[in-house]
C-alpha cells in the first residue's frame, strides 16, 4: 500500500477530479433553486438556469428601450476598454520605472523609497481624490486601475531586472556595449516575459478596481450593471454577469500565458 | 582594437599588465597582499590556489569590476580602467551568454555593441558582414551546427564555446577566463583546452585563466601563478592575505614540483588519504 503522498492521478482521472467540484456546485445550486421555486415561483434569490438564459437573452440581443443599445455588449466593451487602458498604462510605466530602477543604482537610490511608499497607499482611498481632480468621467476609472497596479508591476520588474546575473552586464561591457545598449538589448528583452507575467498577476486587482470605480460612478459597464440591478434583486442578471467576468478573466490569463510561449520561447515563463 | 606597435623600443618588450605591490581587503579581511608581477603580451597565465585565496579577485581587478585597496595595477603602463571594456574579454563559469538570443544572434549582437549606435542593432550590409564573421567564428569553435538554437538548448561545453566565440569576435587583447571549464565533464574539458590553446596562438592573446584544477593549470598555458598565504595567524585567519607564492614558466616544470604544490594547496587530501578530484 502506497502512502497517500505518493498517489498521483493519471491524466483522465486528473481531469475528472478537476471537473467534479464544478459539477457538485451546479447540482447543489440546481437543487436549491428548484426547492425555493417550488415554494414560491416568484423567488428571485436562486433563479433557474432558464430564467438566467431569458434575462441574458434580453440583455444581449434585444436593444434597450431607453437607449437602443445591446446592454450586455455595451457593458462588456466599456469595461474592457477601461481595463485595457488602465493595465496598458500601468504596464508601460511599470516597465520603464522597474527597468531603470532595477538596472541603474542611481535611479534605484532616487526612486525606490518613493515607490515603496506609493505601493503602500490603498488605491481605493485615492478614489475620492481622483473624482475631485479628474472628474467622474472615464479618466478617473482608468487612472484608478493604473494607480492601483503600477506600483506592483514596477516593483516586480525592478526585482526581476536585478535578478539578471551581473555576469551578463559585465560580459556586454566587455563586448563594447554602452549603458543604453545594455538596457535595450540585454535587459529589456529578458524582462518582457516577466512583464507579461506581472500583468497576469495584477489583472485580478485590475478587475477589482474597475468594478469598484464603476459601482461608484458610471453609467455603463459590467460592474455598474451588477450594482444597478442589485436594487431589484435581479440575481438572474447578476449571476451570469459574474460568470462572464470570470470567463473573461480566465481568457486573458490564458491568452497572456500563450503569448509568452509564442513570443519568448527561450524564457522560463514560456515553460511554466 | 589593433595591436599597438612597439617597434620604437625593440630591446625591452612592452609589458601589458603590471601589478605593483597590490593589496585588497574587505573591512578587516585581507584577501590579497603584496602582489607584484609583470606580464608580457602573449603570455598564457593560469591562476591556481585554494578557495577564497584571491585569484578571482585578481582577475576581477584586471576586468575592472574590483579596485585594489592599495598598490597600482597598470595596463600598458597606465592605470587600468575601473570598468569593463572591449580590450579585456571575459568568459565566466556560467551566465556569460545572453539567454534570449540564439547562438548566431549572440555573436552578431557582440559585433553590434561595437557600433556606437543607440541600440546596437545592425542593418543591411553591416548586418550581412557581421553575420558572415559570426558564422566563421562559430565554425572555428565548432558550433556551426547549432546556429539557431537558444543557449538553454546547449550543453555546458557548447555554452562555453559560444561564450568564447562571443568574446573573441570583439578582438580583445586580453582574454580572462574565470573557471571556464569548472562545470564540464573531463572529456569535454580536454576538447576545450585544445580549443583555447588554438585560439590563443591564432589570435596572439594574453590569457589569464583562473582554475581550481591544478592539473589544468600545470599543463595549460605558459606561466603558472599559485596564490597562497605566506603568513598565517591561527588566532585571526583573515589577518593576512594571499600572495603569489609560485610564479613558474611552464612547459618544463618537473613533476615533483607539481606534487609539492598540490600538497600545499590541498593538505587535507593527504591527511585523510582521500583521492577527491578538483574541489568544486
Amino acid at each position: 500500500m502506497k502512502k497517500l503522498i505518493n498517489y498521483k492521478p493519471n491524466r483522465t482521472n486528473g481531469i475528472l477530479l478537476g471537473i467534479l467540484p464544478f459539477v457538485l456546485l451546479l447540482i447543489v445550486y440546481m437543487m436549491g433553486s428548484e426547492a425555493r421555486l417550488a415554494v414560491n415561483p416568484n423567488d428571485k434569490l436562486l433563479p433557474a438556469f432558464s430564467q438566467m438564459g431569458d434575462a441574458m437573452y434580453r440583455m444581449a440581443f434585444e436593444p434597450s428601450k431607453r437607449t437602443g443599445e445591446l446592454i450586455f455588449w455595451q457593458d462588456t466593451l466599456s469595461s474592457l476598454i477601461r481595463l485595457a487602458s488602465g493595465v496598458l498604462i500601468a504596464a508601460a510605466i511599470g516597465l520603464l520605472v522597474g527597468l531603470l530602477t532595477g538596472a541603474l543604482p542611481l535611479a534605484a537610490a532616487g526612486f525606490s523609497p518613493l515607490l515603496t511608499v506609493i505601493s503602500l497607499v490603498p488605491p481605493l482611498a485615492l478614489l475620492p481624490i481622483l473624482f475631485i481632480v479628474v472628474g467622474l468621467g472615464e479618466m478617473s476609472k482608468i487612472v484608478l486601475i493604473a494607480v492601483g497596479i503600477t506600483p506592483f508591476i514596477a516593483r516586480d520588474i525592478q526585482r526581476r531586472t536585478q535578478e539578471i546575473p551581473s555576469e551578463q552586464l559585465v560580459k556586454a561591457q566587455t563586448l563594447g556595449a554602452s549603458t543604453i545598449q545594455i538596457l535595450i538589448r540585454v535587459l529589456l528583452p529578458q524582462v518582457m516575459p516577466k512583464l507579461i507575467d506581472a500583468v497576469r498577476l495584477s489583472l485580478g486587482a485590475g478587475w477589482l478596481f474597475l468594478i469598484a470605480a464603476e459601482a461608484i460612478a458610471s453609467t455603463d459597464g459590467l460592474g455598474y450593471r451588477i450594482f444597478l440591478v442589485r436594487r431589484y434583486l435581479s440575481m438572474d442578471v447578476i449571476l451570469p454577469y459574474v460568470a462572464w467576468i470570470t470567463l473573461l478573466a480566465f481568457l486573458f490569463d490564458y491568452l497572456l500565458g500563450k503569448a509568452n510561449q509564442k513570443l519568448f520561447p527561450w524564457s522560463q515563463e514560456a515553460k511554466s | 582594437m589593433s595591436q599597438t606597435n612597439t617597434e620604437s623600443t625593440p630591446v625591452i618588450q612592452e609589458s601589458i599588465i603590471q601589478a605593483k605591490n597590490i593589496g585588497k581587503q574587505y573591512g578587516n579581511d585581507v584577501i590579497l597582499e603584496r602582489v607584484s608581477v609583470t606580464v608580457q603580451e602573449g603570455e598564457f597565465i593560469t591562476l591556481v590556489g585554494a578557495s577564497g585565496c584571491g585569484k578571482s579577485t585578481f582577475l576581477k581587478m584586471i576586468l575592472g569590476i574590483e579596485d585594489p585597496s592599495s598598490g597600482d595595477l597598470l595596463l600598458d603602463g597606465k592605470a587600468i580602467p575601473n570598468e569593463p571594456g572591449p580590450d579585456r574579454g571575459i568568459v565566466f563559469q556560467q551566465y556569460s551568454v545572453f539567454p534570449h538570443m540564439t547562438v548566431l544572434e549572440n555573436v552578431i549582437a557582440a559585433k553590434g555593441f561595437q557600433k556606437s549606435s543607440l541600440t546596437g542593432y545592425l542593418f543591411g550590409k553591416e548586418k550581412q558582414q557581421a553575420k558572415q564573421e559570426a558564422t566563421e567564428m562559430l565554425e572555428k569553435v565548432g558550433l556551426s551546427h547549432a546556429l539557431g538554437r537558444y543557449p538553454d538548448e546547449l550543453s555546458g561545453g557548447m555554452k562555453q564555446r559560444l561564450a568564447i566565440a562571443q568574446a573573441l569576435i570583439c578582438k580583445p587583447r586580453i582574454l580572462l577566463l574565470d573557471e571556464p571549464f569548472g562545470a564540464l565533464d573531463p572529456g569535454i574539458r580536454a576538447d576545450m583546452h585544445a580549443l583555447v590553446l588554438d585560439l590563443w596562438r591564432e589570435h596572439k592573446l594574453t590569457v589569464f585563466m583562473v582554475t581550481h584544477d591544478l592539473k589544468e593549470g600545470f599543463y595549460l598555458g605558459s606561466r603558472l601563478w599559485v596564490f597562497d598565504k605566506v603568513r598565517h595567524d591561527p588566532q585571526a585567519p583573515n589577518a593576512y592575505g594571499a600572495s603569489i607564492t609560485y610564479d613558474l614558466p611552464l612547459g618544463h616544470a618537473p613533476k615533483e614540483l607539481y606534487e609539492e604544490i598540490d600538497d600545499r594547496l590541498r593538505p587535507v587530501d593527504k591527511n585523510t588519504s582521500l583521492s577527491t578530484g578538483s574541489e568544486g
